[in-house]
């Protein structure tokens, strides 16, 4: 399955994915018109740490994932791809998940009520991640690695 | 006092676009943007701002564009402003205008008044995507004898060639004035086409010597990095008598741009400004520059080419000639408007003469005298597009050296400021965080892409005119036409004007 | 017969299921519940009351889950005896099922210790089931004044849940302050503080009922009388192991398990809030009536009753809780060094000793608590991490570049 990798050597901590996923999330077409004057809730984030290290991280989609375990309402799980989904119907916003994610990459949504993670854009209009195709370094990519 | 002046260009943002982001503040290593965070938006300070568009590019809403200034001074068509600016720059520092990249002054274009002739009716054209179309060039010298050993075969006489696949390789430029990834993706690049690299005059790091099979290592005044494994690694050795951006001067990278890195791979210490001498300084003839050349050549067991490289100065004929006979394989003639990491402006903007003019001179003087088959000859000096490419092939050269066009492609959007070191886009620059900011993976994409798409060009202008190979375009000045040149121009191009008939 | 015999229909049995079909995707399963609903999420039946979801929603599963599972589901029916020799269980229909491989789930049930007068008491509730919350839903009315006992977990998810469908809520517990299971003192203050402010509830702590006097009047130790129209009992609760410990199964407060989930009866497992488990905090066996618990118990079983091999002996107390607008997320153990931060609205505590974290409490801000959980279950050493980074937010940065590599740049 294809997942997203980050190579922290070639992230510049611009944070432009972090922009991009919350327009794509949006639901608009404009992107001034969807973040403008808004705090933004994307699904990846990035970190800066010491000595100009950046890397973005959003869900690993992980093989035995911890976060679908400990869902109390059953509203995470991990589909026949192997993409971990959020169903933001079941979820209460408990946030669980957020206690046993170990990367730190599923959080509240904009209003706090529900959890909200990464889904590789298969649920918006992009088709693919739009934080890769937006990366103006390449480090996110989108790929195989078993 | 100092002398307030204006800045040039000015950052304009539409504040409807402008979602605040803070991508333009991360991303300019200038500090020309920050974020106010009583006012709650983004504001631009355009006193620091180079014009290099780093912003601009990133900015994801487009909110951004750089403007020249409307502030004028009254209207002297002498005293430009820029004119004006430049004298209060230096009453005020009292230094040599730096400036860097190649000459921006309104000089006449000669590509731009060629043009290249087509078949029509009595000679067929040539589709490239049917019918083949030779691309590849062979540098070195073209002229062998017939020799047998004792039992009667021929020996081979050949002098060692560089096999190129499309006439188009990248010009020196050191690593040191360019950083380590710009570096790493021109010789992946080169490897990947087929073509070759140049080191210019910083040395190889020793990270790069696996592409040594399609780099051409320099060896210039300063001797920076040279030494046996460094002639050994490289395909050719090219000494760097001249640069077209900055002819008679040497050079100069600061010491705060020799890094531990660069401090190895030039072999000198590290926080040290380097200096090249303006001479060779063992180099006050042809005699000694064939000294050079047989040094060289006898270090590296005869198998490599030697190229000497000239800048375009008045005399480029006489000097070619003299190159020509010295045991040279190849002449690299630099134009005036080549690009630079870093010169004098009034050197840069005011010494040496069109490539164009050099090469038509030099071409024929070689001709004239039979010598043109004891070397190739390459031209760079502002190669912009295949178009020069093939006008430069018809003009007499055999191959084409880009250097600007190659950091365009990698990002640079020429805002000529190399000088300072802190280059937005990674490639003129030793700051980490701004090396790392040019993803040779994303680079040297980006320039296969560039070279192949301008070789595809190449072969479909030489179809058009019935032309299916470099080999017999090369000084085919019959496919050339002038439009706006006066005779002398003409003359020295040794081209027809437009309209004029065989 | 069935091959695998599971008792319990929540989360452990569910897991069980599903790691059971990983491996083994024929066997037959049978699985017995006393509750008759669609397997759900037992945790949700506050937010059932709150509002946050419905009975549709609150299944743990897709509707389809026991057919995609091939199981075999006798709902509403008991499992009162266990022979561990003759391997069957006896079920509250008289009828004796055989089984290779038997997994105890039964959870826990409400513990309500004697108190004088409480059968004067009509109105009294338990919230365990959703037919509790369902119950509740149905006659608790708007004027009514609501009397909970116990300000643990329970109560107070009980508390939320019904805050806004009835007038008053007074609070009783005989701990001088609420949560105590997952809150130290100041952390307790704070959210207390919050109940009393934002959402007008009355807590009497340090107090227990002495004596109901009546259908709707308490006495308590302290001599205060109350009067409410609701007695809502969540003193706390009891892990059911009778079913094992009859047959002769080891047990101590909880089911004793090996890190296989094996009990000492052959071929029985147990998991989820009947089950102990190894508590690396602490360094002791103990029921951790955690829902992730339950799902990792479930699924360690599971795996090894199919013929797998699976271990889980490193549980970690966690918790994830949240009261109205107020989120907490709080881990291990509050012993050792302490790095603290107070500030609006935000309340950190990070508990360390002998180069590792202890414990931690977040209320507030909760955002990426899973990393400083993660050094816990994996007892990472602080050395090896910047955790002057670390104390002031999660980070993965502040982890070595190597960690990185490993985490980010290949599937996990």
């Amino acid at each position: 399955m294809k997942r997203i990798y980050v190579n922290e050597k070639w992230c510049l901590g611009c944070h432009l994915c972090e922009y991009e996923c919350a327009f794509a999330n949006s639901g608009m077409t404009d992107m001034a018109k969807a973040l403008k004057g808004k705090e933004i809730h994307p699904k990846i984030r990035v970190e800066d740490g010491a000595d100009g290290i950046h890397f973005a991280v959003n869900c690993r989609h992980c093989s035995d994932p911890i976060c679908v375990r400990s869902c109390i309402a059953g509203a995470l799980s991990r589909n026949a791809d192997g993409m971990v989904e959020i169903d933001k119907n079941k979820c209460v916003g408990c946030f669980t998940c957020v206690l046993v994610c170990p990367y730190g990459a599923i959080m509240p949504d904009a209003d706090g009520h529900a959890a909200q993670k990464c889904e590789l854009c298969t649920r918006n209009l992009c088709g693919e991640p739009n934080c890769v195709a937006h990366c103006p370094n390449r480090a996110i990519v989108y790929e195989d690695r078993g | 006092m100092d002398m307030f002046i204006y800045p040039e260009y000015e950052v304009v943002r539409n504040p409807d676009l402008c979602i605040g982001c803070r991508v333009c503040e991360r991303q300019c290593a200038n500090e020309v943007h920050h974020y106010d965070f009583d006012l709650k938006k983004m504001a631009a300070d355009s006193t620091k701002c180079v014009n290099c568009h780093r912003c601009v590019c990133l900015c994801p809403t487009h909110a951004l564009k750089i403007v020249k200034s409307q502030d004028t001074y009254r209207t002297n068509a002498n005293w430009d402003n820029q004119t004006v600016n430049e004298v209060y720059r230096q009453a005020n520092s009292g230094g040599v205008l730096l400036s860097s990249m190649g000459n921006p002054k309104p000089f006449p274009i000669y590509w731009d008044k060629i043009l290249l002739n087509a078949s029509q009716v009595t000679n067929p054209p040539i589709d490239p995507l049917r019918e083949p179309m030779e691309t590849t060039v062979y540098l070195g010298k073209q002229k062998c004898s017939v020799e047998r050993d004792g039992s009667g075969k021929l020996k081979n006489t050949l002098s060692p060639q560089l096999k190129l696949n499309m006439p188009i390789m990248f010009s020196a430029m050191s690593y040191g004035s360019i950083s380590y990834n710009a570096h790493e993706a021109l010789a992946r690049a080169a490897t990947e086409l087929g073509t070759y690299y140049n080191t210019g005059e910083g040395g190889l790091h020793k990270d790069f010597y696996q592409y040594g099979k399609n780099t051409i290592v320099q060896v210039a005044s300063g001797r920076f990095g040279v030494f046996k494994d460094y002639l050994d690694t490289g395909a050719a050795i090219e000494i760097k008598m001249g640069q077209g951006a900055k002819p008679g001067i040497g050079g100069h990278l600061p010491g705060k741009k020799i890094s531990a890195d660069v401090s190895a791979t030039r072999m000198i210490p590290q926080g040290v400004d380097a200096i090249s001498p303006a001479p060779h300084h063992d180099i006050y003839s042809i005699e000694d520059l064939r000294q050079l050349i047989y040094s060289l050549k006898e270090s590296t067991n005869y198998k490599k080419p030697v190229i000497v490289k000239v800048a375009a100065v008045h005399n480029v004929a006489a000097i070619a000639s003299g190159i020509a006979r010295s045991g040279a394989d190849i002449i690299a003639i630099d134009g005036f408007r080549g690009g630079t990491g870093a010169a004098p402006t009034r050197i840069r903007d005011n010494v040496g003469i069109p490539i164009e003019l050099a090469l038509a001179s030099v071409d024929a003087r070689l001709r004239e005298e039979g010598i043109r088959d004891n070397v190739s000859i390459v031209v760079g000096g502002s190669i912009r597009s295949s178009a020069d490419v093939v006008k430069a092939i018809a003009l007499g050269a055999d191959a084409c050296y880009i250097a600007t066009a190659a950091v365009l492609a990698m990002g640079c959007h020429l805002c000529r400021t190399c000088n300072v070191g802190k280059c937005n886009w990674g490639i003129a620059t030793q700051v980490p965080e701004l090396v790392k900011r040019l993803n040779p993976d994303v680079a040297t994409e980006r320039l296969v892409n560039l070279v192949t798409a301008w070789n595809h060009e190449i072969q479909e202008i030489m179809g058009g005119m019935g032309i299916n190979s470099v080999e017999a375009l090369r000084g085919n000045r019959l496919m050339l036409r002038g439009v706006g040149l006066n005779e002398t121009e003409l003359n020295i191009l040794g081209i027809r004007h437009a309209g004029e008939s065989l | 017969m069935a091959k695998y015999v599971i008792i319990g229909n929540s989360t452990a049995a569910v897991n069980c299921v599903e790691s059971i079909r990983s491996i083994d995707r024929e066997g037959d399963i049978l699985l017995v519940s006393d509750e008759k609903h669609f397997t759900y999420g037992r945790p949700l039946i506050s937010y059932l009351l709150y509002g946050k979801t419905d009975p549709e929603r609150m299944k743990y599963r897709p509707d389809d889950w026991y057919e995609v599972n091939k199981v075999q589901f006798k709902a509403g029916v008991r499992a009162t005896k266990i022979d561990a020799k003759k391997k069957n269980i006896e079920l509250s229909t008289g009828e004796k099922v055989p089984y290779e491989k038997l997994l105890v789930a039964t959870g826990s049930r409400p513990f309500v210790p004697p108190m004088p007068g409480l059968e004067q008491v009509k109105e009294q509730y338990s919230f365990m089931t959703m037919d509790d919350a369902l119950k509740i839903g149905k006659t608790f009315q708007k004027e009514d004044n609501v009397l909970i006992i116990g300000a643990g977990l329970i109560g107070l998810k009980c508390l939320e849940g019904i805050r806004g469908r009835v007038r008053k809520v007074t609070v009783v517990d005989m701990a001088n302050r609420i949560l105590p299971s997952i809150l130290d003192e100041e952390g307790s203050a704070i959210v207390q503080k919050y109940l009393e402010e934002k959402q007008g509830v009355e807590f009497l702590l340090g107090d227990s009922a002495a004596e109901f006097t009546g259908k709707n009047a308490v006495t308590l130790k302290s001599g205060k009388q109350l009067t409410f129209d609701r007695l809502v009992l969540a003193v706390g609760v009891r892990p059911n192991v009778e079913l094992v410990q009859d047959a002769g199964g080891e047990c101590n407060r909880g089911i004793c398990t090996d890190g296989t989930g094996k009990t000492s009866l052959p071929d029985v497992y147990a998991a989820g809030d009947c089950a102990l488990s190894h508590d690396i905090a602490a360094g002791v066996d103990r029921v951790l009536a955690l829902l992730p618990n339950a799902a990792l118990q479930g699924r360690t079983a599971g795996i090894n009753m199919a013929g797998g091999t699976a271990v889980f002996d490193k549980a970690v107390p966690m918790n994830a809780m949240g009261l109205f607008d107020l989120h907490m997320i709080t881990a291990g153990v509050y012993e050792g060094e302490c790095y603290e931060e107070k500030a609006d609205g935000k309340y950190k505590k990070l508990f360390y000793q002998d180069d590792r974290l202890k414990g931690f409490i977040l209320i507030g801000d909760v955002a990426r608590a899973g990393i400083y959980t993660s050094l816990l279950r994996n007892a990472t050493p602080l050395s090896s991490v910047d955790f002057e980074m670390l104390e002031k937010a999660p980070a993965l940065a502040a982890f070595s570049a190597d960690y990185r590599k490993e985490k980010l740049t290949q599937r996990v």
